[in-house]
């Protein structure tokens, strides 16, 4: 997926328009425009409105906006029924906070904006091998020529001066580039599904168990989307429950389970007491009630699970090799981060493709592709430290970092300033801000 | 190559023959004559922006060197690698759309001589850029001692300060070429985050940017 948006990208621009681009992926083409499908693949994406202005960049967001679900607010609590915390999009002053969309309208809409460009599509074609030099630069070398060579199982060999390593969290061409990675499982499952509710809703709702959490996104009509994450045995059992049973799980998990939810005037009074006085400006958001996530109704699709990690490449960049998206990093879904992060990858390598054109320079060469790393590791990392933080503060089960996370959820829900700042960090794709194309 | 200074090259290139700097390659139809080339780090990003450029230098080894890394990439085998002189070039009576002297005029004997071939191995209505080092205290303390001395960056002696040219200098000596001086900046290190940047000062390295207009 972002393969293919970097494609788009360098295609709309007028300035890497006429680079020769070839996008090899393992599955077949398919042009056909993905109707939306009467009920919607279990594997969805909540895409950011930085994101979104990507897409408008790249030319895809005219075939996706008749296909995305908003969503205006956000309930975050957790099974220590203390504190809770609401977003609302009204909070910074914007219609949404972002979009669910099914990850395959998402490739269809890049393929489409792809064909009848001059970029090549290879699909469906397997990488055998890449062959990559042993440097690039300035200093003089030895006979033979210094680009990559890109080597197919069905026998041809294509010789380019970048390759961009969109290949996903086992990527091929990382390995082959040399290029390690750290990380570790957080010996979880996501469980995804769709499921109808009782009810249209624009709201995320996310319920943190000890297992981990529990979100409900919001769909078209009366369909969301269910990603669980937990353990792997209770990520079992869960698929062997039949669907009743399954949907009684779920409904428990959000509400019943564990303890009941938490009481709203707790933000309230710390607010109007403590913090008003001195702080004023409160989000919309802060007064709102606790509430209860609508109630499903019935599970439509199979559920389907994965298993779930942290991991980071050492170096996002080598002479003629650059990774982008989960081929870099790939991060847990619980903020439903991670094709953000892809597209904000995306932008910034575009970007710097540019500049690379303009001043006349081979793109593969690694001071350029330097230029990319650092940007996007300053935009990736902080993020990932905070997702990671959430996980493992959110699976702890002990009184005083109950106590803790509740002052959090409380904290965050009734201080504005500290809200705005969350809500703008997460709409923004990271913390360095929009990663937009530039505009000459 | 300090990207600064390509995309100063660029604007004013796009700018002085009227060419649109979002095309990838803007240079197209344009002859350009690199002076002292080196090993080609001038003339391989600007033969990429499309332009027929021609690179001397009299050092032979830095002409091997040349030919033999543009060899590797199809866009810049065109460029044409010349063991010579631009007074050679001007007994040919040779001449170019641009001609570029980058860190070269602080070399030479005599700046003024100097000055004057590469005016007349400019087609009328072209462009000459010069870019060099002010002689300044400034100057003197880091790109002489700082940077031969200190931090050994150059080889000591690589340069002789008494031969850097202040901006009025190099002003009037224009003038006296025929050469109508456009515009004049300075490029200053930051060695924090290892990039160059164009800045009002010119007290140490500065480019500047004339056209040969007149009858």
């Amino acid at each position: 997926m972002v393969g293919a948006a970097v494609a788009c990208g360098l295609v709309s621009s007028p300035l890497t328009r006429s680079l020769k681009i070839a996008v090899i992926d393992g599955s077949p083409i398919s042009f056909d425009k993905v109707k939306k499908s009467d009920i919607p693949d279990p594997r969805v994406s909540s895409i950011t409105p930085a994101t979104v202005s990507f897409c408008k960049d790249i030319g895809t967001w005219d075939d996706l906006k008749s296909k995305v679900a908003p969503f205006d607010s956000m309930q975050v609590w957790d099974y220590a029924g203390l504190g809770y915390t609401r977003y609302n999009a009204a909070d910074v002053d914007e219609p949404v906070l972002g979009y669910v969309v099914e990850n395959g309208i998402l490739v269809s809409s890049l393929r489409a904006r792809l064909q009848g460009s001059d970029v090549d599509l290879l699909c469906p074609t397997q990488v055998d091998s890449v062959i990559f030099p042993h440097r690039v630069g300035g200093l003089p070398e030895e006979e033979g020529s210094n680009w990559a060579h890109v080597n197919l199982k069905d026998g041809r060999s294509i010789a380019t001066r970048l390759v961009v390593g969109a290949d996903g969290g086992k990527s091929k061409v990382r390995k082959m580039a040399g290029i390690s990675t750290t990380g570790w499982d957080y010996m979880q499952e996501g469980l995804i599904c769709t499921v109808r509710v009782d009810e249209h809703h624009s709201t995320a709702w996310q319920r943190f168990l000890p297992t981990g959490p529990l979100a409900l996104l919001p769909m078209n009509d009366d369909f969301s989307n269910i990603v669980w994450s937990t353990t792997p045995e209770k990520a079992k059992e869960l698929k062997s429950l039949p669907s009743e049973d399954f949907v009684n799980a779920v409904n428990n998990a959000l509400t019943k389970d564990f303890s009941p939810p938490p009481k709203s005037g707790f933000a309230e009074v710390l607010t109007n007491r403590f913090l008003s006085p001195y702080f004023g400006n409160l989000a919309p958001s802060a007064t709102e009630e606790f509430q209860f996530p609508v109630k499903v109704k019935s599970v439509e699709t199979d559920r389907l699970s994965f298993p779930l990690s942290l991991s980071h490449a050492r170096s996002y960049a080598a002479p003629r090799v650059v990774l982008v998206g989960d081929a870099a990093h790939t991060v847990h879904p619980l903020a439903g981060q991670g094709v953000n992060l892809g597209f904000g990858d995306a932008a910034a390598l575009i970007k710097v493709l540019e500049k690379g054109v303009r001043c006349g320079l081979d793109v593969g060469e690694i001071s350029l592709l330097n230029e990319y790393e650092n940007t996007r590791k300053f935009a990736n990392l902080p993020m990932m430290a905070v997702l990671d933080g959430f996980q493992r503060i959110f699976s702890t089960d002990s009184g005083p970092v109950n106590a803790l996370r509740a002052a959090g959820f409380n904290l965050v829900q009734s201080f504005g300033p500290l809200k705005k700042l969350v809500i703008s960090s997460a709409m923004s794709n990271g913390f360095s801000g929009l990663p937009g194309l530039l505009r000459i | 190559m300090n990207p600064v200074r390509l995309l100063f090259l660029r604007s004013g290139m796009c700018r002085h023959f009227k060419k649109d700097p979002i095309s990838p390659r803007p240079l197209d139809g344009l002859t350009i004559l690199d002076v002292g080339c080196g090993g080609g780090l001038l003339c391989e990003p600007l033969a990429r922006m499309g332009a027929h450029v021609t690179g001397i230098d009299a050092v032979e080894e830095n002409i091997e060197v040349a030919k033999l890394h543009a060899a590797k990439d199809p866009l810049t085998a065109t460029i044409l690698y010349q063991h010579t002189t631009a007074e050679q070039l001007v007994q040919e009576k040779q001449q170019f759309d641009i001609v570029a002297a980058l860190e070269v005029i602080e070399h030479v004997p005599d700046p003024m001589d100097f000055l004057q071939s590469l005016s007349l191995l400019t087609k009328q209505d072209g462009a000459v850029v010069i870019s060099t080092l002010n002689r300044s205290p400034t100057s003197y303390s880091l790109a002489i001692f700082a940077a031969e001395y200190i931090l050994g960056w150059l080889p000591k002696g690589t340069h002789d300060w008494s031969k850097f040219l202040t901006p009025e200098e190099v002003a009037l000596l224009m003038e006296r070429a025929s050469l109508t001086l456009e515009e004049m900046t300075g490029m200053f290190y930051d060695p924090l985050k290892q990039t160059w940047r164009l800045a009002d000062d010119l007290s140490v390295n500065y480019i500047a940017w004339a056209a040969k207009r007149g009858e």
